[in-house]
């Protein structure tokens, strides 16, 4: 561990040492802290964070976050209460105030993990840091170690949750750097499905390090819808994991849009640990200004019979930056895998740059394994053509733009999440207000 | 090549006792005993008679490969090398040593020349029969000789050019590969014993492939070779290096350093057989082969083309790269990797666009079978100021078996918003459907697997002077013997 990093982890110590150690999850923390003073803070010798610098993580001496919000705070990021089963989180605490469960379908259970762990642990403790892994990813290790709050979602056997259960996550912003660690927990049981959307943002402006990690354990026959919206403030560090343990013929679908954040980095763990699963990952990044955004995928295709998806877009503007890297691993006996790999990237300045990793790592032979990656910019002759049809060049410019990066967008299931999304995006383009009425 | 006067600097260094695994000059092997230390550095230098400048230029070689750790990010695993236990020359075997006639050679090594269509005279020379005793050969290289002194190319051994034309050799040795760019290259750069040069002077094609040369010429070169080719403005070269016969060799580790320059217009053509000692079916013995090879295209609308073949040794390691200084330069790779039994070969390429406009293009393919490794690992950079730029790579990976694997590691880091990248890659295996139908036609199954191989290398064997393709057609079926079906 470099000086810098004891530093770092000193002021973590102190954090750590002021938690409840007659909590329930204390057993779990400890071992989680255990690991992150192991383990220590990567640097950029690490292969898997070669093109991700976190020294800016590193100086900063972040504080538990702490305050609450209004209603309008959160008003950019809801979707209408009766479509969704909501619940926010505030400085990584349960709002009750600003949530609205709604009614739930008969055995499922969607509480937050600071009420769960207290009235019936037993519940979570199977499952809470089955998939997570604290031995290889480091702020999945420092996350374990601040378990506090977050979401529990059980869905049982057979059961169809029809809405969609939406949690967002807000950071009150100030002049100090906070830190939260939001933890998600999802147990989808035999023949069950449900959707869920996470959304994180800010209130205010300000630095601050949003380190949530994401568990999914989806049973047989499950099928799992899950979103991911990153629009905190362009001064936040974001470092998220998401973990996904696949039984059974189960169906995964993984969305992850990235417009905000200074630097932010996702990393996405799935293992397909039986027969039959299905996996799709797709992504899409919208970087400007000085933004830096890193992508980590790995599939694990750890059994014969599955296949796998990934989908990845990046547009990058200004000075921004776009790392993707997406592994696809396929074990000895994972015969007939058949696992898709894409890496699309528009660099639209001459300041903006890419990385792009497409890596298939396999030891069986019978599989259909492919990857692609192209980086470009906006077509000359595409151009041409609009413009020669009246369309000025800026408006140009955005549509194609939007083309691009809305076919992501375009495959959203939930309306509401899909315009307002669309609507996200075309703020980000100039002059996108030309395309807004027409949608 | 020695004496035993005291005037020897070897053999001064000798009576001073500093060398104190006891040095001695022993002139009928005329090899250094295993170790390495500055006095093996300067032993080197003094048997190649090499002026002050090159054992300097060795010597901070050697202390920067001291500070040096070894790489251990590659995709391969093997036994931990003993530098020490390594003896760093031996001067070629004496006639005396050799066999005097084919009788005398093993054959089952005479076996593969004849599948492999060799022709009769250089299988005598392959298998390492005293050269007096080879009919003709010696003329016919003296032939070429003067053919490529007419037109003033240079092409001899590298410590012949450090004799002879050692301005050139100063003024290009490590201005691609410096010393201490990585453990192996600096390894090699304190120690390289021999090695080819290549000068082609300004506006001059050179009138034959430089492998049909080489290939009569440059059996025994050591295990630290070290190539330098330089390309002036508007010049043509095409080498080959290495030959699809096996060779027998008794060094396990392998680590040579390639460096090419083309000027303005220039072209260079570097393309390498492989087919070194793979060890045997258990995976024990073979050659660690891990090479250091860059080419930089410094002038304006200048071409580096790489293509390899690489079937032999138990490990491959090796990144054949282009540095795209000039603007419109060109660097391309081909290359087919194939893996059989306990190999493991971990190779790819660099292209690093600096120049506008500059382009590079990437097929590889890699085969793997019984229990082999095979990594396709790859970067291709794109500088900021090269705009326009352009790249393409494919890298297909071929299965057969269902202990063997294929990874495929690239990197794509591009910093200009007017380059077109693409990059494809996919996995997969020879389809029965396929062998059926080649079976239906009264094919047999092996003929069918050595089609279907060929077409999949194919785009990589049209990149080989012609009569090469030819052979590593043929080598590519050897290579692949018993391991299908």
């Amino acid at each position: 561990m470099t000086t810098q990093a004891m530093i770092e982890s000193d002021t973590f110590q102190a954090a750590f040492e002021a938690l409840d150690t007659q909590s329930p999850l204390h057993e779990l923390r400890s071992k989680g802290f255990e690991r992150f003073r192991e383990l220590g803070f990567p640097t950029r010798r690490d292969e898997e964070w070669r093109y991700t610098n976190i020294k800016p993580i590193t100086t900063t001496t972040f504080k538990p976050a702490s305050g609450s919000i209004t209603k309008e705070s959160i008003t950019p990021y809801t979707l209408s209460d009766t479509s969704c089963h909501q619940m926010v989180f505030v400085n990584g605490r349960f709002a009750a105030e600003l949530s609205d469960v709604g009614t739930l379908e008969a055995g499922v259970r969607l509480e937050s993990i600071a009420t769960i762990s207290e009235s019936s642990f037993d519940m979570i403790a199977p499952h809470l840091g089955s998939c997570a892994e604290i031995e290889r990813e480091v702020f999945t290790a420092l996350n374990t170690a601040f378990i506090e709050d977050g979401l529990f979602l059980l869905v049982p056997r057979d059961v169809d949750l029809e809405k969609p259960v939406h949690v967002i996550f807000i950071t009150t912003l100030g002049s100090a750097a906070v830190v939260t660690h939001p933890r998600i927990l999802i147990v989808a049981e035999e023949n069950s499905r449900a959707t869920i959307i996470e959304t994180y943002g800010s209130d205010g402006d300000g630095v601050c390090l949003t380190n949530p990690v994401t568990e999914i354990i989806v049973g047989e026959n499950a099928i799992i819808d899950h979103y991911k919206i990153e629009q905190e403030s362009e001064e936040a560090y974001h470092i998220s994991s998401l973990n996904v343990r696949q039984h059974r013929s189960s169906n995964v679908t993984s969305h992850n849009y990235s417009f905000g954040g200074r630097l932010v980095r996702n990393n996405l763990n799935c293992a397909l640990d039986d027969e039959g699963c299905e996996a799709t990952f797709n992504g899409l990044t919208i970087g400007h200004g000085r933004q830096h955004v890193d992508n980590y995928l790995r599939i694990d295709h750890n059994k014969p019979n599955c296949n796998s998806w990934e989908y990845y877009k990046t547009v990058l503007d200004d000075q921004s930056r776009g790392v993707f890297c997406g592994r696809i691993y396929v074990a000895p006996d994972a015969q007939k895998t058949d696992a898709k790999q894409t890496s699309m990237n528009l660099l639209l300045s001459e300041e903006a740059s890419i990385t792009t990793m497409p890596q298939l790592d396999i030891f069986a032979d019978d599989v259909k394994c492919t990857h692609g990656a192209t980086i470009g910019q906006i077509e000359e002759s595409q151009l041409f053509y609009l413009q020669s049809r009246g369309i000025d060049k800026v408006a140009a410019k955005t549509l194609l733009i939007y083309a691009f990066a809305n076919e992501t967008i375009a495959e959203i299931k939930i309306e509401e999440l899909r315009t307002r999304l669309e609507r996200v995006l075309l703020d980000r383009l100039p002059r996108g207000e030309l395309l807004q009425g027409g949608l | 090549m020695s004496s035993t006067t005291t005037s020897d600097p070897i053999d001064q260094w000798e009576q001073t006792d500093e060398y104190k695994w006891g040095f001695v000059t022993d002139i009928e092997s005329d090899t250094l005993p295993p170790g390495l230390n500055e006095d093996v550095v300067k032993a080197i230098s003094a048997k190649k008679n090499e002026p002050d400048w090159l054992l300097q230029w060795r010597l901070e070689a050697y202390r920067n490969w001291l500070t040096m750790t070894e790489p251990n990010w590659q995709n391969l695993e093997y036994n931990k090398i003993d530098f020490q236990a390594i003896s760093y020359y031996s001067a070629p075997k004496s006639d005396a040593d050799r066999p005097k006639s084919l009788d005398e050679v093993d054959p089952k090594l005479l076996e593969t020349y004849e599948k492999l269509g060799i022709p009769l005279e250089e299988r005598a020379i392959l298998a390492g029969v005293a050269v007096d005793a080879v009919f003709d050969s010696v003329s016919v290289a003296t032939t070429f000789k003067d053919k490529l002194h007419e037109v003033g190319i240079i092409f001899c051994p590298f410590s012949e050019a450090v004799q002879e034309h050692p301005e050139l050799v100063r003024k290009y040795l490590g201005s691609i590969v410096p010393p201490n760019d990585n453990f192996f290259a600096a390894l090699n750069s304190a120690v390289f014993t021999d090695g080819s040069f290549v000068f082609i002077p300004k506006g001059v094609k050179c009138p034959m492939e430089l492998s049909t040369y080489f290939r009569i010429n440059a059996i025994s070169t050591g295990q630290f070779e070290r190539t330098l080719i330089i390309a002036e403005e508007g010049s043509h070269v095409s080498y080959l290096e290495g030959c699809t016969a096996p060779m027998r060799d008794e060094n396990q580790l392998h680590a040579a350093v390639v460096e090419l320059i083309a000027m303005k217009d220039a072209t260079i053509k570097y393309s390498t057989i492989q087919n070194w000692y793979p060890g045997n079916a258990e995976g024990v013995g073979g050659i660690y082969n891990f090479v250091t090879k860059r080419g930089k295209c410094a002038g304006d609308n200048s071409r580096i083309s790489w293509t390899q073949v690489e079937t032999g040794s138990a490990i491959t390691w090796k990144y054949p790269s282009c540095i795209l200084q000039g603007d419109n330069s060109i660097g391309e790779f081909y290359s087919v990797a194939l893996t059989n039994h306990h190999q493991k070969a971990d190779t790819g390429t660099k292209m690093i666009h600096i120049g506008k406009n500059t382009k590079s293009y990437i097929i590889s393919k890699g085969i793997s079978a019984g229990v082999g490794r095979n990594t396709y690992r790859g970067q291709v950079k794109v500088l900021k100021q090269a705009t326009n730029s352009r790249n393409f790579t494919q890298c297909d990976s071929m299965l057969m078996g269902d202990k063997c694997s294929a990874h495929t590691f690239p990197y794509i880091e591009v910093a200009n918003s007017s380059s077109h990248i693409e990059h494809e890659a996919t996995t997969s295996k020879i389809g029965e459907d396929q062998i059926f139908y080649c079976n239906q036609r009264g094919i047999s199954t092996e003929d069918a697997i050595s089609m279907i191989i060929n077409g999949f290398c194919k785009e990589v064997f049209a990149e080989l002077p012609m009569e090469f393709a030819v052979e590593a057609k043929k080598l590519l079926e050897v290579s692949l013997e018993g391991s299908v079906g």
